[in-house]
């Protein structure tokens, strides 16, 4: 143990009690029109120099603590086993990918009104991650404005209901093609960038779109929001209790059963789950195919791509385009589902949230991508009885996952494409 | 017959001008060596004639036609191919993925031919076929570089500084390979530090200095020029 050593941990024990002492120590109290400094409680006080006490001990003894820790057995009980054949595991992933969606399938009808509609939540999140992991995760391309796209997305389908009365299932294609369009005229321009320069060009663009949606009052409502968008139909039965538009009909009274408004959040449900598994089959199928290759050739190393013949623009706007496509289908789900939609729901957040997914599942891997979305939708609402301290929890996981497991919850194993050798 | 000309090209990084005026003349079935110092723009005039930066002024020419403003893309797959200085394989794919990434534009039956060639011409790639390519020596990287450029069934070849941080033995191998591939009909310019061995191998050789062509004759005339000796040769 140096000197050295206890001079850091100090400076850290001083650390701490400059931060939490003016946190934690000091209230503001209201009394009347006057606000008041107080000082908490001795117990509170008590709890800070201890605090700053187990700091500089873990700091002064840090080497030995990690030594320790370092001895203890590896608790992960597969950490020694081989890596499986290609064969066999793409077999398994697909077993289990199979299991989980027939699981979602059945799963609504078990659970609570809340859950299904928190499960629809997560699907538009999948679908979201989902497509962003093309941009980011297989094209290696950082974008931090990717929520923009979603907004479009959304409110292609607000605005044309409102104008045109279009239905859900004529604005799906719509919003996400448009959605699409949007991420190549943006792509034009800025693909030219890379890294941070495209990271902060992009942060802009997801700005601009949520300002513009803000300010343009007479076409979007601007931060009113627009309401009253439909819900999706079963070829044509409503799944209100009163039929809503001349020609449909209600799908309880055809059916004859008694009106639920369950059935409408399980039919949400079902219609976001079979568009996640439709986003998932689809961009597996993009990730085997010459351009998903060539995604992750321009990721790994430009100037080789280059090299090849690879036309650096076209790869990387189709990742750009793909990316949208799919966040603008999201976007129609999530319209749809609401009812309502304001520049709100499309801020800086959301994109952080998604790119977190992507990074937390492991980049380019589709499983564990899935498995992030999950986590990270339900694990705020299951810390929900923490209150003020779940976005807290929420942080503090996110950290120790990155320390732990920078790779991600399941790292990508790439399927190895092989010739057949001719006979 | 010549394969690639440059005519009085010049290149801009900005508004500096890195090469002031070079002519170089390939032609069909050749090896062209060109060799230079640090910083006498031999990376700059290679990836001139790869568009990237493109010329500012002159011409270049590959198999009669004019490529000076043509896009990367489209150059690198005009039968051309390039092995870039310092390898860049993509290490994250297989050996057998690289390979297939340079036969990107071919069809399967033609990507199958090309990779029975260069399993011929590198047995140890062979042997390496599923393991990730970041995880091989330096020797074998600088192979499977060259057998991906070839993967395109290139006529001309452009190899910027095959030797760079190779073990003499490797460098003497990489440069046999290189020797057939001549004899393979393909037409190889190469770059290189390395003067002794590249003019040895050339028939005829460049020498660049500072932007501009200073020298040129056949290989061996250059191998026996006393400037040449005792700037490129260590005396």
């Amino acid at each position: 143990m140096t000197a050295n050593n206890y001079r850091h941990a100090l400076f850290c024990a001083v650390v701490t009690l400059i931060i939490s002492f003016p946190i934690l120590g000091l209230n503001l109290e209201a009394k009347g029109v006057k606000i008041t400094l107080t000082g908490a409680q001795t117990s509170t006080y008590i709890a800070i120099a201890l605090a700053a006490v187990a700091v500089f001990v873990f700091q002064a003894f840090r080497d030995s603590f990690m030594g320790v820790l370092g001895k203890l057995p590896n608790l992960n009980p597969l950490a020694g086993r081989e890596p499986m054949e290609q064969s066999k595991r793409v077999k398994l992933e697909s077993w289990i990918l199979t299991g989980i969606v027939v699981f979602a399938l059945f799963w609504p009808f078990l659970v609570s009104r809340g859950s299904v509609d928190l499960a629809t939540l997560v699907l538009i999140y999948i679908m979201l991650a989902l497509g962003l992991n093309v941009v980011v995760g297989l094209a290696g391309l950082l974008d931090l404005g990717y929520v923009a796209f979603y907004a479009v997305g959304a409110y292609t389908f607000a605005l044309l209901s409102q104008y045109t009365g279009i239905s859900f299932w004529m604005a799906l294609p719509i919003g996400a093609l448009l959605a699409g369009v949007t991420g190549m005229i943006l792509g034009f321009p800025v693909l030219r960038l890379r890294g941070d320069y495209l990271a902060i060009v992009t942060l802009g663009f997801g700005e601009i779109i949520r300002i513009l949606l803000n300010n343009w009052t007479s076409l979007t409502g601007g931060p009113n929001g627009i309401g009253g968008i439909p819900e999706p139909t079963l070829f044509g039965m409503e799944f209100g209790r009163r039929v809503k538009e001349e020609g449909n009909t209600s799908f309880h009274e055809t059916f004859g059963i008694a009106y639920s408004g369950e059935h409408k959040v399980i039919f949400l449900y079902l219609i976001a789950l079979v568009l996640a598994v439709i986003t998932a089959l689809i961009i597996r199928r993009f990730m085997r195919m010459p351009v998903g290759r060539a995604w992750e050739a321009l990721r790994e190393d430009e100037i080789a791509a280059r090299s090849l013949g690879l036309s650096r623009t076209a790869v990387k706007l189709s990742a750009f385009t793909i990316g949208a496509f799919f966040a603008g289908f999201a976007g129609t789900v999530f319209a749809s589902k609401q009812g309502f939609i304001s520049p709100e729901s499309f801020v800086f957040l959301e994109s952080a949230i998604i790119l977190a997914i992507v990074v937390l599942g492991g980049m380019g891997s589709q499983l564990g991508v899935i498995l992030a979305a999950i986590a990270v939708t339900i694990l705020p609402e299951l810390a929900r009885e923490f209150s003020e301290y779940r976005m807290l929890i929420f942080g503090a996981a996110m950290v120790l996952m990155m320390v732990w497991r920078p790779q991600g919850l399941l790292p990508v194993r790439r399927i190895q494409i092989t010739l057949k050798k001719q006979e | 017959m010549s394969m690639l000309v440059l005519e009085d090209v010049h290149t801009h990084y900005g508004k500096i001008e890195a090469l002031h005026g070079v002519s170089v003349e390939v032609n069909k079935g050749e090896i062209v060596s060109l060799i230079g110092a640090n910083g006498a723009g031999k990376t700059t005039l290679l990836m001139t004639v790869c568009g990237m930066p493109q010329a500012s002024s002159g011409r270049i020419m590959l198999e009669g036609r004019d490529i000076t403003h043509a896009p990367t893309a489209q150059i690198m797959r005009s039968g051309l191919a390039i092995v870039p200085e310092g390898r860049r394989i993509f290490s994250g794919l297989t050996v057998e993925e690289n390979l297939h990434m340079g036969g990107f534009f071919n069809s399967k039956s033609e990507i199958r031919k090309a990779q029975d060639h260069v399993y011929d011409l590198f047995p140890r790639l062979k042997e390496r076929e599923t393991q990730r390519a970041g995880t091989m020596s330096g020797g074998e990287q600088q192979m499977l570089a060259i057998g991906r450029a070839l993967m395109s069934n290139p006529h001309m070849m452009i190899l910027d500084e095959p030797s760079l941080g190779l073990a003499p033995l490797i460098i003497k191998q990489i440069f046999e390979i290189i020797g057939h591939l001549r004899d393979e009909g393909i037409t190889v310019f190469l770059v290189e530090q390395n003067a002794h061995q590249a003019l040895h191998l050339a028939d005829r050789g460049y020498v660049l200095e500072t932007g501009k062509i200073r020298l040129h004759d056949t290989g061996k005339n250059l191998l026996e020029n006393p400037d040449v000796q005792n700037a490129y040769l260590g005396g």
